[in-house]
């Protein structure tokens, strides 16, 4: 155990990392995310067409040469922005992906009558989508949403190899100093991440709860 | 019939790529890349190598082949292009003598990569006969495999921007970003002694990467390796500073091979009097202008 | 396509013209951004064929290039084929009646979802005293642990999709327990799961492209060895970017196609007696649902199917 009661500050400092880029790419791939699903649902076949191919490629594409791209690629055309933004720009880039995905199922989950009503009732675009459609889809997408992030979560551990000090980094630090607890080790380590991924969870389960009250 | 144009067009495709295949990238880059096995430096390979009966060093010399760990990704030390058989640097050319010792052509030498945690395991295992892969003489070590030498003495040095005057030792080290291998023991220094902000990445070769992009500060680890980088980019990097840890190259084996160290230390003494050590390093880092440091004493064999 | 949606109604002549313009603002935008992506990679001479582009048409290249695709194919294949193993057993633990079984499967399930693939892989290689030979194992180790945990959910959820019916039928023509899962359980769980299972199959192998931080073999350690050789980090990054796209869609055309041929309806289909053929595409995505669910990512976050 000593290796983790005696650099729990390190630890500590990990994870709050790894929340930081959690944050800052979550932020990011929901700007993405919402724009690109806009593209797609939108009637304009150009936007539709450029959401698809947003998407097709990013959920394709591995996350690791997403990095290799902000981190080498970048600064070959003289951008380079510090390590904590190349690790949000690819994570928000490829998160977006599916967020836009998400929330794109959440609206089309929406039964079509319900705007067909609320147009019949003489609603505009807006007023359609902010009191009829949104409210609906977002507790549709919670779920999905929620799943996204948490994956988020874990791919932020890829930080560890591109300069970024958080919990992953820690914990090979850590294997080198105490060989003999890397059982240990590991489970301290993934414990971290689990709480993480639980709170997600559990905050995503009580946001359903109470939209699906207001019903 | 839509199967059969398919295939048709999967066909075309794959020829048409074939005859594109035509480019000849690392061929016109001339100097240090080419020449195969038989590049650079070669040592004399002594033709009649006898060895006590029982010893490894016969068994090796008999089987005419040996397995040699080194570094493929540290220039100056031993790195290996992606397309290239053989790895160049101090360190293959410390393995080469050893091989020529042993009788063996440069050729017959069978190069393994090895990384820095993995080189215990790769003597333990008998994977490797010699691991020469910029492997630092320690007690720990010297418990689980053999390791004689020293060969060559470095340190813990800074590898930062040729323009760079803020860096001139460890102690301007405080907030400053230090890019060193995630896991390694420089970068838990210059985090923990010197209050440099630790950045991680999975080889030297992607920190001095960032040092050029200006992303980090300065890479840390042992001079020697740092020394090599510095040679091949030396408008834009440069070494500073002392050393502040004393890292001595061994050359590790197996600690059940019988009559090892003596053969290796007498090796060296010899390398180290004839000249070959000197030519050795000539061939490697010393091309990047790196002086040539004093010959080292070798530990006696316990 | 421009039907009504949830979203709008069915365009009038006023509308479509406003979209034909927002359509060539578009289009007008597009083309002005690919002019500065081109000119900003041409300026920075990324554009050049020797020491940038050359070395992927170069024989000696094309050939470790290969090599590597091959080496990270072998991963994908391998710990797909542990992951379905593992996925089966763990399935099926979480369904039995025994608590001894059921609580340490789902566990085991739970554990090894929630934490990040790239830690999973770390660990096994640390495991294996991190040798650079064993690295292609700690590698496979770490994508069946995490892709078996998703498996596990998808055969659970796929099973629970089978009509009740089906299973009290063959219980009540006396079959054991075994028999049920195995002869009328699980060849119709397959059908249902089979597009959910090839969907993971991407996630599994965009993931095997974590093998760089541990040295394994594959396309993205090539990759390294290529740009840091000629410093064309760029150009190395499009292709072995190019090159995944390629294959994951054609595994996600091959997702579409086992979809659509093992759909209910149009085949000779013994279940599909009336509804069964909607009942079926239900479950399925449900099965989906279930996978996206437990799919807390790895590097991939939940590549699912299409909808």
């Amino acid at each position: 155990m000593d290796a983790l009661t005696e650099n729990w500050d390190l630890v500590l400092d990990g994870f709050v990392k790894t929340l930081q880029l959690l944050v800052g790419a979550g932020a990011l791939a929901l700007v993405i995310g919402t724009l690109v699903a806009l593209f797609r649902v939108s009637p304009v076949p150009v936007l539709r067409g450029t959401g698809t191919v947003y998407v097709t490629i990013f959920r394709n594409s591995p996350l690791l040469v997403l990095l290799l791209i902000t981190y080498y690629g970048l600064p070959q055309l003289g951008i380079n922005p510090s390590f904590y933004w190349k690790v949000v720009l690819a994570m928000g880039l490829y998160t977006g992906a599916f967020v836009a995905e998400s929330l794109r199922s959440g609206i089309n989950g929406i039964p079509l009558g319900q705007a067909e009503a609320s147009r019949s009732l003489g609603f505009t675009f807006g007023q359609t989508m902010t009191q009829v459609v949104l409210p609906q889809s977002f507790r549709n997408v919670v779920p999905p949403l929620a799943s996204v992030f948490i994956a988020l979560t874990k791919n932020t551990s890829l930080a560890s190899s591109f300069g970024v000090a958080e919990a992953t980094f820690r914990m090979k630090g850590l294997n080198n100093d105490y060989a003999t607890e890397r059982v240990v080790i590991f489970l301290g380590i993934a414990l971290g991440y689990v709480i993480i991924v639980e709170a997600i969870s559990f905050g995503a389960a009580m946001l359903e709860r109470r939209w699906r009250a207001e019903r | 019939m839509k199967i059969r144009r398919t295939k048709i067009a999967v066909i075309a495709a794959a020829a048409a790529l074939a005859l594109a295949g035509c480019g000849d990238a690392g061929d016109d880059d001339g100097g240090d890349g080419d020449g195969g096995s038989g590049g650079g430096f070669s040592p004399e390979v002594v033709s009649d190598a006898s060895f006590d009966d029982g010893t490894r060093t016969a068994e090796i010399a008999d089987a005419g082949t040996v397995k040699i760990g080194v570094k493929f990704d540290q220039p100056g030390i031993g790195f290996k292009s992606a397309t290239s058989d053989t790895p160049e640097g101090f360190d293959p050319n410390m393995g080469k003598i050893l091989a020529a010792k042993l009788g063996i052509e440069p050729d017959k030498i069978e190069w393994v990569e090895t990384i820095s945690d993995n080189r215990e395991p790769f003597l333990q295992n008998s994977t490797v006969d010699f691991v020469i892969a910029s492997y630092s003489i320690t007690d720990e070590r010297r418990q689980v495999v053999g390791q004689a030498g020293p060969y060559y003495v470095t340190g813990q040095q800074l590898l930062v921007a040729a323009d760079d005057d803020s860096i001139n030792g460890p102690d301007d080290l405080s907030g400053k970003k230090v890019c060193s291998v995630t896991g390694s023991t420089s970068i838990k220094t210059v985090e923990e002694e010197y209050g440099a902000t630790p950045a991680g990445f999975d080889t030297y070769s992607e920190c001095v990467e960032q040092l050029q992009s200006g992303s980090v500060d300065a890479v840390t680890t042992d001079g020697a390796i740092l020394a090599g980088y510095a040679a091949e980019d030396p408008d834009n990097l440069k070494v500073v500073g002392e050393p502040f840890s004393e890292e001595r190259y061994g050359i590790g084996y197996n600690k059940d091979a019988a009559g090892m160290c003596e053969f290796i230390n007498e090796t060296l003494e010899g390398a180290f009097e004839d000249g070959e050590w000197e030519a050795a390093f000539d061939d490697s880092l010393g091309k990047g202008g790196i002086d040539l440091p004093e010959t080292p004493t070798p530990d006696p064999c316990p | 396509m421009t039907k009504s949606t949830v979203l709008y109604d069915a365009p009038g002549p006023r509308a479509l013209r406003r979209y034909r313009l927002i359509g060539a603002i578009a289009v007008v935008a597009l083309i002005a951004l690919a002019y500065v992506v081109v000119k900003v990679l041409y300026d920075n001479g990324q554009l050049e064929y020797e020491g940038v582009w050359e070395p992927f048409v170069t024989p000696a290249y094309m050939e470790i290039i290969w090599q590597g695709l091959l080496n990270t194919l072998k991963a994908a294949v391998f710990a797909i084929l542990g992951a379905l193993v593992y996925g089966v057993l763990f399935g099926i633990g979480k369904l039995s009646d025994h608590r001894l079984i059921r609580w340490p499967s789902w566990l085991v399930v739970e554990f090894f979802r929630a934490v990040p693939l790239l830690l999973l892989i770390i660990f096994s290689w640390a495991l294996l005293d991190q040798q650079v030979d064993a690295a292609f194992y700690a590698l496979v180790a770490g994508l069946i642990l995490y892709n078996g945990s998703v498996l596990a959910e998808v055969f659970r959820a796929g099973i629970n999709a089978v009509p009740k019916g089906q299973a009290e039928a063959a219980y009540a023509l006396g079959m054991r327990k075994s028999q049920v899962m195995g002869s009328v359980l699980m060849p119709q769980a397959v059908r249902i799961m089979l597009p959910s299972i090839i969907s993971q199959c991407i996630v599994a192998l965009k993931d095997t492209s974590l093998g760089f931080v541990i040295l394994a073999p594959g396309l993205t350690t090539v990759g390294r060895d290529i740009y840091r050789e000629y410093k064309n980090y760029l150009a190395t990054a499009l292709v072995l970017l190019l090159i995944y796209l390629v294959i994951n869609l054609l595994l996600d055309w091959l997702g579409r196609w086992v979809e659509r041929k093992y759909s209910g309806g149009h085949k000779l289909n013994v279940t599909a007696v009336g509804v069964l053929g909607e009942e079926e595409r239900q479950a399925r995505a449900e099965v989906e649902a279930a996978r996206q669910a437990a799919t807390k990512g790895g590097a991939g976050t939940g590549a699912g199917g299409y909808q």
